[in-house]
């Protein structure tokens, strides 16, 4: 691996200067932790934490035509969100298999930020542009127009606060508004994929380090610390939210994720998928896949991604993610198994580690919630 | 980091203390233990067992990976370390001290063990 073939974020310097250890992700040298990803993991859920995140894909949707064009291309009801208001959402391929889990923010009437994995970002910006054929809408690759800075945890709103005179407590759950932090434009976002209350602040590139500095002094009195990509694998876990590749995949639709209510044929106009997902409900309801579900282990020993669910000696599934929970102090893990075996409490689970079966609890997700 | 002048070192980032009555304690460097991560399971040798040199005699698992084990000689292991088994971020937080993994008594040893010099070499930049 040539780490000159990497791609690096406005921050990358700041990264190394605090002692990040560093990891190849989809093409970006990114961090995977500063110090210990448990204590990390820790600060998120009772303090603050502060994320680079500048390699998720930024894709910019204007034009008269652009709510109807992301109607069709996405399986989400795109027109019906409301200025300055966030949706969670799916681009599926025709056979409804899934492309990307997305996050389309309206940013005005007819300006939308669709922002995609980084993994997958050139895959929807190919898909977008592609399915925008015969609409009054432009396509813009923006990926290299931002820097993304996430700031979680529960402290997290005072520390912006400190630095902003925008209306946070105006500002719900999936909403984003344009504001200044410590005196740079900004998007600013309540969202996050920690589980915990957050802020995602995109800004220019030139301003990324600016501004983490900023949010680092003003973090200072409360615990912030920087934190990498490693313990937002296990935050994301924790609080049962799936990832592409591991809970998502083409080869599944989103009814089979579970995730069938982000799938909306009510609304107007035909979409890429329609036909395809329309099947994979009615099957889902009749005749239920392998159903998603949280398995908590009875012991010490950490199943991973790819590992057999077994029952009485027989192969009922497979793990998704699989990690120690710091929160539950336990390991913990996301799996597909067959529906005879995916209620809460079910007796006999077991994953398969290494050629020892170990005992693990069906649990319904997430494993975690905040206190609201 | 530093690695202490009385060890020896395997190319598998293990340690190896100086044998006390023909017993040595082996632990993993602090180089392998940041490489690792947060180590969450240990699954060591048993006490009884014979290990041979290079080749697996145990587990140690991180937040992100697993990785094997190997013993640095081939021995009788004579004890292991309950703490660590415990509380594995012992093996981070004290790598050649309170977090040192198993005693063995030692039958044979490779002749390419390292010194702390030619180890910490091996690992420059």
């Amino acid at each position: 691996m040539s780490s000159s073939e990497l791609r690096h974020t406005a921050l990358d310097a700041l990264h190394r200067s605090l002692g990040a250890t560093m990891t190849d992700f989809a093409g970006w040298d990114m961090p995977l932790r500063y110090g210990s990803e448990r204590d990390e993991h820790v600060a998120v859920r009772t303090r603050a934490g502060l994320f680079d995140l500048s390699h998720m894909g930024e894709i910019t949707v204007t034009g008269a035509g652009a709510a109807a064009l992301l109607n069709h291309a996405l399986v989400g009801n795109i027109a019906s969100v409301g200025v300055g208001r966030a949706r969670y959402t799916m681009i599926c391929q025709a056979d409804g298999g899934i492309l990307d889990d997305l996050i389309v923010y309206r940013l005005a009437e007819t300006e939308y930020m669709v922002v995609a994995n980084a993994s997958n970002a050139q895959v929807v910006l190919d898909a977008l542009t592609e399915r925008a054929g015969g609409f009054d809408a432009e396509v813009r690759d923006d990926r290299d127009a931002y820097a993304l800075i996430a700031v979680q945890g529960p402290e997290s709103p005072g520390i912006l606060k400190s630095l902003t005179d925008a209306d946070l407590d105006g500002l719900k759950y999936y909403a984003g508004l344009p504001g200044t932090v410590a005196g740079v434009p900004a998007l600013i976002a309540r969202t996050g994929y920690t589980g915990e209350d957050g802020f995602e602040l995109f800004v220019k590139p030139e301003h990324a380090v600016e501004l983490w500095q900023a949010l680092t002094k003003a973090g200072e009195g409360v615990g912030l610390v920087p934190c990498g990509l490693s313990c937002r694998d296990t935050l994301r876990l924790e609080a049962g939210m799936p990832l592409y590749g591991h809970e998502l995949t083409t080869a599944l639709t989103p009814f089979d994720a579970g995730l069938g209510r982000v799938v909306k044929f009510e609304k107007e106009g035909d979409f890429v998928g329609r036909e395809a997902l329309a099947e994979a409900a009615a099957r889902a309801e009749q005749n239920p896949p392998r159903v998603l579900v949280g398995l908590v282990a009875e012991g010490r020993r950490i199943p991973r991604a790819g590992f057999a669910v077994v029952s009485g000696g027989a192969v009922i599934g497979e793990v998704t993610s699989g990690a120690p929970s710091p929160t539950l102090g336990k390991p913990i893990a996301m799996a597909y198994v067959d529906a005879a075996h995916a209620a809460p409490g079910t007796e006999g689970v077991g994953v398969d580690i290494r050629g020892s079966h170990e005992p693990f609890e069906v649990v319904a997700l997430p494993f975690y919630k905040r206190q609201k | 980091m530093s690695n202490p002048q009385q060890l020896r070192y395997s190319k598998e980032h293990e340690w190896l203390s100086a044998a006390e009555n023909g017993v040595s304690t082996v632990g993993i460097t602090e180089f392998a233990a940041n490489a690792l991560g947060d180590v969450v399971y240990a699954q060591l040798p048993e006490v009884g067992s014979t290990v041979e040199a290079g080749e697996t005699c145990g587990e140690l698992e991180s937040t992100k990976s697993v990785s094997d084990l190997y013993s640095p000689v081939s021995g009788e292991i004579t004890e292991i370390n309950e703490d660590v088994v415990n509380d594995p971020s012992l093996v981070n937080s004290a790598p050649f001290e309170g977090g040192w993994l198993f005693k063995v008594r030692v039958t044979d040893e490779p002749a390419d063990l390292l010194s702390a010099d030619e180890y910490t070499a091996q690992n420059a930049g």
